[in-house]
């Protein structure tokens, strides 16, 4: 992003802080908030008799006659060339279709990168594919084998025979850092943040920290390997894939193969999980290359190893934050500068660097993000991008700092809450850390538990800590949906919205009914298809308030058409749109609810069987002008081992300020499953770069370790339920908080119980003997 | 030979190399069985031969013939009705995604029934004590061999003790 | 996985009775060969399915346990016996992988697991002694975790995986093999070899030699005995170290001592220096620490895998002090 780009968002929102709230969406609160009937009650989650079924259909189990499937030989050296190829074996081997390889790839346009700019563009890894002999990273597809099963296509890829001619790459995270390129904005906000004087803060402090955090490449592992099912007909492409961003990838695709936007048409009505990581790769794109050439529809499913050769993971950090305070506490100044790997070929930021602008008042900041460029696969988005490691060193050092204070954590929190932006001064839209603090803090025990003495059982030491989690409010603009009322009083909505677990049709579905006056049981949800609506992206935790947005504006049009279409037959006569409210399955005049029609007998009518009417959200001009950031207050306690290092997480306590949960079922899980994130991302998770070669050699769920049932103690999560006025339904996003705060809360517990400052992550038990 | 999958009969695959799982996603319509990680690292593969809990990833096809596979398609009742145990585990949210959710399932069923026949765990104290105590922590060890990138961990246990004190009961 | 054929062999005479070739391999309950082929670790023309031989648990005229090749791990940590007698083989086999591979894995099969090296498994990227004899080691200098501390040499440093093996090794399990024409006996402490300059031979097992069981001796120490598995996670993970031991106090002196180690050495590693510093002596936690010095000594890191010597000292302590109890 330029300085151009900082000058249009920072004139926007000097313009719009002179403007009135209520003329911005939201600038009116929902009045849903006040009037929720299926929200806020615990649903079910609508697709949960097929997936425990195993009915629910993943895009590798779309069945297919003639179906081919795909091998992928990757790339052993980090930069160079291939120097010779030999596919010859490969190709006389029994069962195989097609060997691609650069030589007899189609031409293939370089996928558009996901930005702020198109919601039609879905790359991550913005490199030609296999369009030259060049090798740009160690993993990279060299030779793809299509065969009449996937034994057959396994054996084969055995058979290619690659000789490399090598360069010297660029693999040393430290090495990088001389050639560091130092962006002007991250995100959309401009990187160096200098506002009053930190340097001369921290010198004259009476108390201060120094120190630097590290946090190493994660991957997201989710269950299900990235899988595509394509196939070609007419000239149109069909792509049943898992990804987060539907249209993305087809519009992507449309790029690459240079079709026309509707000659691509993209299925996933079921994610197994993304967390950032499923969107466009080359897997797709060679997957389709490869059966355009064979003239078969071809099945993909990546090996796990492959996953972490063509899939990116969270970018490396390292970041410095020295934090100055008073004698009582008071912070005069927050410095953070770091460094993490985003190569030239990769669009995610890490934007660790926003972290420190929000959570606390301070005097003066110092904030700035440095980028490496290294041969790897592109980095991405991974749960809480920027947040989940930005915590990790802020929250660590503010846990420092109190210990130098001798004050304690939670009170150092509370003393430096902000009452606006600490940085812009715009007003928070819904702001209550200090709730979140008690209900964590009461439902954790903090404040029975002594906790300076040393507290031990056997050859375990117990230690507890806490931390702050926060994540950013996004509403997406664009994002659109189709409301369809039938004659027998049934909605229908429709979006190419994703479903990888966070509820998405079942909350939306609640959502509609309390939208549209309706009973759960009359409102029907499609999602996961690029036929239906356009959709953005499931990521930046916006999906369920764009969506919502969508939703609302649908409504609107919904009213204006049915009174329309009523006439002056109906009680509804001489009514505008303005005037009307959803109810009791129809529509009724606001402050009279003696006038009245229902959906089925307006359509009746009319003669009508159904109405559709779309709706789109509009722009998220809220973002701009409040402060929006759900914040969270993670406790923990655990033991550590004496004798082994090993730690034990026996308790977790999250307590989340996100506005108004709609379902508390789905909520719960959505928390619980972040913070389970954060204690992988703690004590256990790490990918490994071998640096000699740039290899990944964590390249398993053997080598990479997930945490396990053992490893997760019962995770009790608590909510402030404050609606956010500004927010559609009230609510803000809550699939990325979770992860937030988690490893700090770790690392502060651990040294609570050894004393030890872990300050690079994982925390494995090496750190603590 | 044939394989017997939910009790119907399928040919046992000419390429021996086709595992179990392969043979079920890819040749017998029965994707409810999961590939995760291939390897036996994730257990979402997992299915029950002749009643034990095994990875289906890491069984050959072949090895499986003349035995009783069952899936997760075969849990559920026949005329539809769920399976307590799947009932629990929507009723505990044991699952967001999915993915992993057949294979937890099966992997349950299977460390149900070797609880009750009194295998221990490596968490069990006592090894000679005969049937272990029935605990989080016990559930929590069987089924660390079946990972969930969702984090529905508490669901799941939650969903298993559900089941495991109604049958108690009966 | 390169094409093969598959035959099952329901007696030990029919699993032996075509002449194996290099490349017949007996194939057990998979959790490991399957793997490897797939990976193409390893390559064969044709398996022998030994998982459905005879699988039987029995007494010995010794007052040990001869236990068939094809027993289940599962089965074999749920004996009574076992839970009784050698509870540290219990716990031993508990702790590894995940209950699915466990019903799966067989005792023989178990024996013969090859190393989780990160680099023997990556057969395109990294080069490995162990796989192609002569082709160099990337792990060394590379990520070394995992690696041996104990027994490595200039050419491998890649440790033995198996839980199951460190128990049997501390119990002095005895190997029966038979390739059809020779039956024979081997210890397990003599059935693996160290790596020296071939670490492509692992084991003294010959060409077409099909293990069919194991006995165990009788132990009254192991009535007294644990095992104690420490790994980057709670459950199903490999070791970073583990300890099997065994403890007999008699009038206040160590009266028998075994004590055995995993996740430090290409195989399962028989402390048998520390065992002869603690024989005779009264248990305490200075004498146990001495005693792990002792079979320490030796221990050479490769960078990465520096902690596992303090991590083991303390852990053999930790081990040692709870079978003490009181004692100590």
């Amino acid at each position: 992003m330029s300085k151009l780009q900082n000058a249009i968002v920072g004139g926007v929102r000097r313009v719009l802080g002179q403007v009135p709230a209520g003329w911005l969406p939201g600038g009116t609160p929902d009045p849903l908030i006040q009037r929720r009937v299926s929200l806020g009650t615990q649903q079910p989650r609508i697709d949960g008799p097929d997936k425990v079924r195993g009915g629910a259909r993943f895009a590798a189990e779309v069945p297919m006659d003639g179906l081919l499937y795909t091998a992928l030989v990757h790339a052993t050296i980090a930069r160079g060339r291939i120097a010779e190829l030999d596919t010859g074996a490969a190709e006389a081997a029994p069962g195989v279709a097609l060997v691609m390889t650069h030589r007899n790839a189609p031409k293939l346009a370089v996928p558009p990168p996901i930005g702020m700019t198109s919601m039609k563009a879905a790359g991550n890894n913005i490199l030609p594919i296999m369009q030259d002999p060049e090798i740009r990273w160690n993993g990279q597809t060299v030779a793809l084998i299509l065969a009449e099963s996937q034994e057959e296509a396994d054996h084969a890829a055995t058979l290619v025979q690659v000789r490399y001619e090598t360069e010297r790459a660029r693999t040393r995270f430290e090495e990088a850092k001389a050639d560091a390129r130092t962006p002007d904005s991250i995100l959309i906000e401009k990187n160096r943040l200098l506002k009053g004087n930190a340097e001369a803060a921290l010198t004259a402090a009476a108390h201060r920290t120094d120190a630097v955090y590290r946090t190493p490449w994660y991957n997201h592992n989710p269950i299900e390997p990235h899988a595509a099912t394509v196939l070609w007909k007419d000239g149109r492409l069909i792509v049943h894939d898992a990804t987060q961003m539907l249209n993305g990838t087809a519009g992507s695709l449309a790029k690459v193969f240079g079709l026309k936007d509707d000659q691509v048409h993209v299925s996933s009505p079921f994610v197994g999980g993304g967390f950032g990581g499923k969107a466009l790769w080359d897997h797709q794109i060679l997957a389709a290359a490869a059966a355009k050439l064979a003239k078969r529809p071809v099945r993909i499913v990546l090996r796990r190893s492959s996953m972490y050769r063509l899939i990116g993971g969270r970018a490396e950090t390292e970041q410095r934050v020295a934090l100055a305070a008073d004698a009582r506490g008071k912070l005069t100044a927050l410095l953070h500068h770091g460094y993490s790997v985003k190569p030239l070929h990769s669009v995610c930021d890490e934007q660790y660097g926003l972290t420190g602008r929000s959570l606390y008042a301070c005097e003066s900041f110092d904030i700035v993000q440095h980028h490496l460029d290294l041969d790897v696969v592109a980095n991405t988005f991974m749960r809480g991008p920027g947040e989940a490691v930005g915590t990790f060193a802020i929250e660590s050092a503010i846990d420092e700092l109190a210990h130098d204070i001798g004050m304690d954590p939670v009170a150092l929190r509370l003393r430096n809450l902000p009452d606006r932006d600490p940085v812009s001064g715009a007003p928070h839209s819904q702001s209550d850390p200090a709730k979140a603090w008690q209900m964590g803090a009461d439902q954790f025990g903090w404040n029975r538990w002594e906790r300076r003495s040393t507290r031990r059982e056997g050859e375990w030491r117990l230690g507890l800590g806490c931390a702050t989690g926060t994540f950013p409010y996004a509403r997406m603009p664009g994002m659109s949906v189709r409301i369809t009322v039938d004659d027998e009083g049934r909605a229908t909505v429709a979006s190419a919205a994703h479903e990888m677990g966070m509820g998405t049709a079942t909350v939306q579905r609640q959502h509609a009914a309390d939208r549209l006056g309706l009973p759960l049981e009359r409102v029907d949800v499609r999602i996961g298809d690029t036929s239906l609506p356009f959709a953005t992206m499931a990521g930046g935790s916006s999906q369920t308030a764009s969506l919502g947005a969508a939703i609302t504006a649908a409504s609107s049009k919904l009213a204006g058409e049915l009174v329309r279409l009523a006439g002056n037959d109906t009680p509804l006569a001489g009514l505008r749109a303005n005037d009307l409210e959803f109810a009791e399955g129809g529509l009724r005049c606001v402050g009279d609810p003696s006038r009245q029609e229902s959906f089925a007998s307006i359509l009746r009518r009319a003669g009508r069987r159904q109405i559709s009417v779309e709706g789109e959200s509009s722009a998220p001009l809220e973002m701009l002008k409040f402060a929006m950031h759900s914040t969270s207050a993670i406790f923990c306690e655990l033991r550590v081992s004496e004798a082994t290092g090993e730690v034990r997480v026996t308790r977790l306590v999250g307590a989340f300020d996100c506005g108004r949960i709609l379902n508390p079922k789905t909520a719960a899980s959505q928390f619980r499953g972040g913070m389970i994130m954060g204690l992988g991302m703690a004590l256990t998770e790490e990918t490994l770069l071998d640096p000699r070669n740039g290899r990944i050699m964590s390249a398993s769920l053997t080598d990479y370790h997930v945490p396990v049932h053992l490893d997760l103690p019962e995770i009790d999560v608590l909510w402030t339920d404050i609606p956010d006025p500004r927010a559609p339904m009230g609510a803000r996003g809550i699939g990325e908080i979770g992860i937030t705060g988690v490893a700090a809360a770790v690392a502060n517990a651990v040294f609570n119980a050894t004393g030890k400052r872990v300050r690079d992550l994982p925390i494995t038990l090496d750190k603590l003997l | 030979m044939r394989i017997t999958v939910n009790g119907t009969d399928y040919p046992v695959p000419d390429d021996v190399r086709v595992s179990l799982l392969d043979m079920l996603r890819e040749r017998s319509g029965l994707t409810g069985s999961k590939l995760g990680c291939n390897q036996g690292a994730c257990g979402a593969c997992t299915v029950l031969l002749d009643g034990e809990r095994v990875l289906s990833c890491l069984t050959l096809a072949v090895q499986a013939a003349g035995r009783e596979v069952r899936t997760i398609e075969g849990v559920a009742a026949a005329e539809g009705e769920l399976h307590p145990l799947q009932q629990a585990f929507i009723d505990h949210d044991g699952f967001q995604c999915g993915y992993c959710t057949p294979g937890q399932i099966c992997s349950a069923l299977g460390m149900l029934e070797e609880f009750r026949r009194g295998d221990p765990s490596h968490v069990t104290a006592d090894l000679a004590g005969g049937q272990a105590r029935f605990s989080h922590e016990e559930i929590r060890e069987r089924m660390s061999g079946n990972l969930c990138r969702c984090g529905a961990h508490n669901g799941i246990v939650a969903a298993i003790l559900q089941f495991a004190d109604a049958g108690a009961g009966e | 996985m390169t094409p093969f054929s598959y035959r099952v062999a329901t007696s030990t005479t029919e699993a032996l009775a075509a002449a194996p070739d290099s490349s017949e391999r007996f194939l057990g309950g998979g959790t490991n060969l399957v793997d490897l082929l797939r990976q193409n670790v390893e390559q064969a023309d044709a398996l022998v399915d030994v998982s459905r031989l005879p699988a039987s648990i029995d007494e010995t005229e010794d007052g040990g346990l001869w236990v068939g090749a094809a027993v289940r791990n599962t089965a074999l940590a749920a004996d009574p016996r076992i839970g009784a007698r050698y509870p540290m083989l219990s716990r031993a086999l508990l702790s590894g992988a995940s209950a699915q591979i466990r019903n799966m894995a067989t005792v023989g099969g178990n024996l013969l697991q090859r190393t989780r090296c990160a680099y023997f498994y990556d057969v395109p990227g990294a080069r490995c002694n162990k796989r192609v004899s002569g082709a160099g080691c990337d792990a060394i200098g590379g990520f070394t975790r995992y690696h041996a501390i104990l027994g490595a040499s200039e050419q491998c440093a890649a440790t033995h995986p198996s839980d199951m093996c460190v128990a049997l090794m501390a119990l002095d399990t005895v190997v029966h093999l038979d390739d059809g024409n020779e039956k024979r006996r081997l210890p397990l402490s003599e059935f693996y070899r160290l790596p020296g300059n071939t670490p492509h031979f692992e084991t003294e097992l010959r060409t077409g030699e099909l293990v069919t069981g194991i006995q165990i001796p009788s132990c009254r120490a192991a009535v007294n005995s644990t095992y104690r598995k420490v790994r980057d996670r709670s459950s199903y993970a490999f070791a970073l170290v583990s300890v099997a031991a065994a403890m007999r106090v008699e009038n206040g002196v160590i009266a028998d001592i075994r004590l055995a180690l995993g996740g430090v050495a290409p195989r399962p590693w028989r402390a048998a220096k520390a065992e002869a510093a603690l024989a005779g002596r009264a248990p305490s936690q200075e004498a146990f620490r001495n005693a792990a010095d002792a079979e320490l000594a030796d221990a050479r890191a490769l960078g990465g895998n520096a902690f596992k010597i303090p991590l083991a000292r303390s852990t053999i302590a930790a081990v040692l002090g709870e079978l003490a109890g009181d004692a100590a």
